[in-house]
Protein backbone atom coordinates (compact mmCIF):
# COMPACT_ATOMS: atom_id res chain seq x y z
CA UNK A 1 0.00 0.00 0.00
CA UNK A 2 2.76 2.41 1.01
CA UNK A 3 4.76 1.53 -2.10
CA UNK A 4 1.70 2.02 -4.31
CA UNK A 5 0.94 5.39 -2.70
CA UNK A 6 4.56 6.52 -2.99
CA UNK A 7 4.80 5.54 -6.65
CA UNK A 8 1.50 7.11 -7.70
CA UNK A 9 2.10 10.31 -5.72
CA UNK A 10 5.60 10.65 -7.20
CA UNK A 11 4.20 10.19 -10.71
CA UNK A 12 1.57 12.86 -9.97
CA UNK A 13 4.37 15.11 -8.67
CA UNK A 14 6.41 14.70 -11.84
CA UNK A 15 3.42 15.33 -14.11
CA UNK A 16 2.45 18.41 -12.08
CA UNK A 17 6.00 19.78 -12.24
CA UNK A 18 5.96 19.53 -16.05
CA UNK A 19 2.46 21.00 -16.19
CA UNK A 20 3.61 24.01 -14.11
CA UNK A 21 6.32 24.63 -16.71
CA UNK A 22 4.01 24.24 -19.70
CA UNK A 23 1.07 26.34 -18.52
CA UNK A 24 1.03 29.89 -19.96
CA UNK A 25 -1.61 31.50 -17.72
CA UNK A 26 0.04 32.70 -14.54
CA UNK A 27 -3.05 32.20 -12.35
CA UNK A 28 -3.30 28.56 -13.46
CA UNK A 29 0.42 28.23 -12.80
CA UNK A 30 -0.06 29.42 -9.20
CA UNK A 31 -2.95 26.99 -8.68
CA UNK A 32 -0.89 24.10 -10.05
CA UNK A 33 1.98 25.14 -7.83
CA UNK A 34 -0.28 24.92 -4.79
CA UNK A 35 -1.35 21.50 -5.98
CA UNK A 36 2.30 20.48 -6.31
CA UNK A 37 2.91 21.55 -2.73
CA UNK A 38 -0.14 19.61 -1.53
CA UNK A 39 1.27 16.52 -3.27
CA UNK A 40 4.65 16.99 -1.58
CA UNK A 41 3.05 17.26 1.83
CA UNK A 42 0.91 14.16 1.16
CA UNK A 43 4.16 12.37 0.33
CA UNK A 44 5.60 13.51 3.66
CA UNK A 45 2.58 12.02 5.41
CA UNK A 46 3.11 8.71 3.59
CA UNK A 47 6.80 8.87 4.57
CA UNK A 48 5.68 9.20 8.22
CA UNK A 49 6.89 12.76 8.77
CA UNK A 50 3.74 14.55 9.93
CA UNK A 51 5.53 17.60 11.35
CA UNK A 52 7.28 18.28 8.02
CA UNK A 53 3.96 17.73 6.26
CA UNK A 54 2.38 20.28 8.58
CA UNK A 55 5.02 22.88 7.71
CA UNK A 56 4.91 22.15 3.99
CA UNK A 57 1.12 22.38 3.91
CA UNK A 58 1.04 25.64 5.86
CA UNK A 59 3.90 27.33 4.01
CA UNK A 60 3.67 25.77 0.55
CA UNK A 61 -0.04 25.31 0.02
CA UNK A 62 -1.28 28.11 2.24
CA UNK A 63 0.99 31.13 2.49
CA UNK A 64 2.93 30.75 -0.78
CA UNK A 65 -0.22 30.35 -2.86
CA UNK A 66 -1.92 33.34 -1.27
CA UNK A 67 1.25 35.44 -1.57
CA UNK A 68 1.71 34.55 -5.23
CA UNK A 69 -1.94 35.38 -5.90
CA UNK A 70 -1.40 38.70 -4.10
CA UNK A 71 1.65 39.33 -6.30
CA UNK A 72 -0.42 38.61 -9.40
CA UNK A 73 -3.01 41.06 -8.12
CA UNK A 74 -0.32 43.67 -7.50
CA UNK A 75 1.32 43.45 -10.94
CA UNK A 76 -2.08 43.39 -12.73
CA UNK A 77 -0.86 42.96 -16.31
CA UNK A 78 0.96 39.71 -15.73
CA UNK A 79 -1.63 37.22 -16.93
CA UNK A 80 0.60 35.64 -19.53
CA UNK A 81 4.23 34.64 -19.42
CA UNK A 82 6.00 35.53 -22.66
CA UNK A 83 9.30 33.72 -23.12
CA UNK A 84 11.78 34.95 -25.68
CA UNK A 85 13.02 31.96 -27.67
CA UNK A 86 16.69 32.97 -27.64
CA UNK A 87 17.00 33.28 -23.87
CA UNK A 88 16.42 29.69 -22.83
CA UNK A 89 20.02 28.46 -22.88
CA UNK A 90 21.22 30.20 -19.73
CA UNK A 91 18.32 29.15 -17.44
CA UNK A 92 18.55 25.59 -18.78
CA UNK A 93 22.30 25.45 -18.12
CA UNK A 94 21.79 26.88 -14.62
CA UNK A 95 19.06 24.36 -13.79
CA UNK A 96 21.12 21.45 -15.09
CA UNK A 97 24.18 22.60 -13.13
CA UNK A 98 22.08 22.95 -9.97
CA UNK A 99 20.56 19.49 -10.50
CA UNK A 100 23.99 17.96 -11.07
CA UNK A 101 25.24 19.62 -7.88
CA UNK A 102 22.33 18.21 -5.87
CA UNK A 103 22.82 14.69 -7.27
CA UNK A 104 26.53 15.01 -6.45
CA UNK A 105 25.55 15.96 -2.90
CA UNK A 106 23.23 12.96 -2.51
CA UNK A 107 26.16 10.55 -2.81
CA UNK A 108 27.52 11.60 0.58
CA UNK A 109 24.23 10.95 2.37
CA UNK A 110 23.74 7.67 4.23
CA UNK A 111 21.21 5.24 2.77
CA UNK A 112 17.58 5.59 3.79
CA UNK A 113 17.02 3.82 7.11
CA UNK A 114 20.65 2.76 7.49
CA UNK A 115 21.36 1.87 11.13
CA UNK A 116 24.93 3.22 11.06
CA UNK A 117 24.08 6.71 9.82
CA UNK A 118 25.22 9.58 12.10
CA UNK A 119 21.62 10.43 12.98
CA UNK A 120 21.25 7.10 14.78
CA UNK A 121 24.79 6.70 16.15
CA UNK A 122 25.31 9.94 18.04
CA UNK A 123 22.52 11.45 20.11
CA UNK A 124 19.38 9.61 19.02
CA UNK A 125 19.61 6.98 21.77
CA UNK A 126 20.08 9.67 24.40
CA UNK A 127 16.99 11.53 23.14
CA UNK A 128 14.93 8.34 23.20
CA UNK A 129 16.11 7.29 26.68
CA UNK A 130 16.19 10.63 28.49
CA UNK A 131 14.12 12.95 26.29
CA UNK A 132 10.93 12.71 28.26
CA UNK A 133 12.43 13.21 31.69
CA UNK A 134 14.85 15.96 30.60
CA UNK A 135 12.34 18.10 28.72
CA UNK A 136 8.95 16.95 29.96
CA UNK A 137 7.54 17.02 26.41
CA UNK A 138 5.52 13.89 25.50
CA UNK A 139 6.26 14.03 21.74
CA UNK A 140 9.90 13.24 20.98
CA UNK A 141 10.06 15.22 17.73
CA UNK A 142 8.69 18.30 19.48
CA UNK A 143 11.14 17.76 22.35
CA UNK A 144 14.09 17.75 19.93
CA UNK A 145 12.85 20.75 17.92
CA UNK A 146 11.72 22.97 20.78
CA UNK A 147 14.15 22.02 23.51
CA UNK A 148 17.37 20.33 22.34
CA UNK A 149 17.50 22.45 19.19
CA UNK A 150 15.79 25.44 20.77
CA UNK A 151 18.31 28.02 19.54
CA UNK A 152 18.10 26.65 16.02
CA UNK A 153 14.32 26.97 16.11
CA UNK A 154 14.63 30.49 17.55
CA UNK A 155 16.83 31.42 14.59
CA UNK A 156 14.26 29.97 12.17
CA UNK A 157 11.48 31.94 13.85
CA UNK A 158 13.57 35.10 13.48
CA UNK A 159 14.05 34.42 9.77
CA UNK A 160 10.34 33.77 9.24
CA UNK A 161 9.40 36.90 11.21
CA UNK A 162 11.80 39.04 9.14
CA UNK A 163 10.44 37.59 5.91
CA UNK A 164 6.89 38.24 7.10
CA UNK A 165 7.66 41.87 7.96
CA UNK A 166 9.28 42.34 4.54
CA UNK A 167 6.28 40.90 2.71
CA UNK A 168 3.84 42.98 4.75
CA UNK A 169 5.82 46.13 4.00
CA UNK A 170 5.80 45.36 0.27
CA UNK A 171 2.12 44.44 0.10
CA UNK A 172 0.78 47.02 2.52
CA UNK A 173 2.55 49.95 0.90
CA UNK A 174 -0.07 50.94 -1.62
CA UNK A 175 -2.82 50.97 0.97
CA UNK A 176 -0.77 53.19 3.25
CA UNK A 177 0.05 55.69 0.52
CA UNK A 178 -3.65 55.75 -0.23
CA UNK A 179 -4.51 56.50 3.38
CA UNK A 180 -1.95 59.29 3.60
CA UNK A 181 -3.29 60.82 0.39
CA UNK A 182 -6.80 60.75 1.75
CA UNK A 183 -5.77 62.34 5.02
CA UNK A 184 -3.96 65.17 3.24
CA UNK A 185 -7.07 65.79 1.13
CA UNK A 186 -9.10 66.23 4.28
CA UNK B 1 -4.05 -4.34 5.33
CA UNK B 2 -7.63 -5.15 4.53
CA UNK B 3 -9.03 -5.08 0.99
CA UNK B 4 -11.34 -2.29 2.14
CA UNK B 5 -8.43 0.11 2.74
CA UNK B 6 -6.74 -0.94 -0.48
CA UNK B 7 -9.90 -0.43 -2.51
CA UNK B 8 -10.54 2.97 -0.92
CA UNK B 9 -6.93 4.00 -1.52
CA UNK B 10 -7.05 3.04 -5.19
CA UNK B 11 -10.38 4.83 -5.60
CA UNK B 12 -8.91 8.01 -4.09
CA UNK B 13 -5.85 7.81 -6.33
CA UNK B 14 -8.00 7.36 -9.45
CA UNK B 15 -10.15 10.35 -8.44
CA UNK B 16 -7.00 12.38 -7.80
CA UNK B 17 -5.74 11.49 -11.26
CA UNK B 18 -9.00 12.68 -12.82
CA UNK B 19 -8.86 15.95 -10.84
CA UNK B 20 -5.24 16.42 -11.97
CA UNK B 21 -6.23 15.88 -15.60
CA UNK B 22 -8.92 18.54 -15.28
CA UNK B 23 -6.44 20.92 -13.62
CA UNK B 24 -4.00 20.48 -16.52
CA UNK B 25 -6.51 20.56 -19.38
CA UNK B 26 -9.09 22.91 -17.92
CA UNK B 27 -9.99 25.42 -20.61
CA UNK B 28 -11.09 28.11 -18.15
CA UNK B 29 -9.54 29.29 -14.89
CA UNK B 30 -12.61 28.14 -12.98
CA UNK B 31 -12.13 24.54 -14.13
CA UNK B 32 -8.62 24.63 -12.73
CA UNK B 33 -9.63 26.20 -9.42
CA UNK B 34 -12.39 23.64 -8.98
CA UNK B 35 -10.01 20.81 -9.88
CA UNK B 36 -7.43 22.02 -7.35
CA UNK B 37 -10.15 22.29 -4.70
CA UNK B 38 -11.32 18.77 -5.45
CA UNK B 39 -7.76 17.49 -5.40
CA UNK B 40 -7.34 19.06 -1.96
CA UNK B 41 -10.45 17.28 -0.73
CA UNK B 42 -9.09 13.97 -2.01
CA UNK B 43 -5.77 14.67 -0.28
CA UNK B 44 -7.69 15.15 2.98
CA UNK B 45 -9.41 11.79 2.44
CA UNK B 46 -6.10 10.12 1.60
CA UNK B 47 -4.43 11.43 4.75
CA UNK B 48 -7.42 10.27 6.83
CA UNK B 49 -7.15 6.83 5.21
CA UNK B 50 -3.42 6.65 5.99
CA UNK B 51 -4.16 7.74 9.57
CA UNK B 52 -6.61 4.87 10.02
CA UNK B 53 -4.71 2.07 8.36
CA UNK B 54 -1.43 2.94 10.05
CA UNK B 55 -3.21 3.45 13.39
CA UNK B 56 -1.77 6.93 13.87
CA UNK B 57 -4.80 9.03 14.49
CA UNK B 58 -2.76 12.17 15.19
CA UNK B 59 -2.41 12.41 11.41
CA UNK B 60 -6.05 13.48 11.37
CA UNK B 61 -4.84 16.92 12.52
CA UNK B 62 -3.02 17.24 9.21
CA UNK B 63 -6.19 16.30 7.35
CA UNK B 64 -7.98 19.11 9.19
CA UNK B 65 -5.19 21.56 8.34
CA UNK B 66 -5.40 20.56 4.66
CA UNK B 67 -9.10 21.22 4.49
CA UNK B 68 -8.68 24.66 6.12
CA UNK B 69 -5.84 25.61 3.76
CA UNK B 70 -7.77 24.32 0.79
CA UNK B 71 -10.65 26.61 1.67
CA UNK B 72 -8.40 29.66 2.18
CA UNK B 73 -6.51 29.06 -1.07
CA UNK B 74 -9.66 28.69 -3.15
CA UNK B 75 -11.28 31.77 -1.62
CA UNK B 76 -8.12 33.80 -2.27
CA UNK B 77 -7.95 32.61 -5.90
CA UNK B 78 -11.62 33.31 -6.53
CA UNK B 79 -11.35 36.78 -5.03
CA UNK B 80 -8.43 37.53 -7.31
CA UNK B 81 -10.33 36.29 -10.36
CA UNK B 82 -13.46 38.21 -9.48
CA UNK B 83 -11.96 41.59 -8.54
CA UNK B 84 -8.50 41.56 -10.06
CA UNK B 85 -7.06 42.91 -6.83
CA UNK B 86 -7.71 42.05 -3.24
CA UNK B 87 -5.52 43.66 -0.68
CA UNK B 88 -6.46 47.29 -1.12
CA UNK B 89 -9.87 46.40 -2.52
CA UNK B 90 -12.12 47.38 0.38
CA UNK B 91 -10.22 50.63 0.84
CA UNK B 92 -10.78 51.71 -2.75
CA UNK B 93 -14.43 50.77 -2.76
CA UNK B 94 -15.04 52.90 0.30
CA UNK B 95 -13.44 55.77 -1.54
CA UNK B 96 -15.76 55.40 -4.46
CA UNK B 97 -18.77 55.56 -2.19
CA UNK B 98 -17.48 58.71 -0.54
Amino acid sequence: MSLLLNTVLLVFLLVTAFAVMRVKVLLAMVMLFGLYSLLVSSLFVVLDAPDVAFTEAAVGTGISTVLMLATLAAIRHGHSAPIKPGKRALPLALSLAMGALLIFGIQDLPNFGEANSPAYREVAQHYIDKGQQETGVPNLVTAVLASYRGFDTLGEVTVVLTAGIGVLLLLGRREKVHLIARKSNE
Amino acid sequence: MTPLYLGAGIAFLVTMAMALARAFLGPTVFDRILAVNMFGTKAVLLVALIAFFSGREDLLDIALLYSLLNFIGVVAALRLVERGHFFAATEREEDKEN
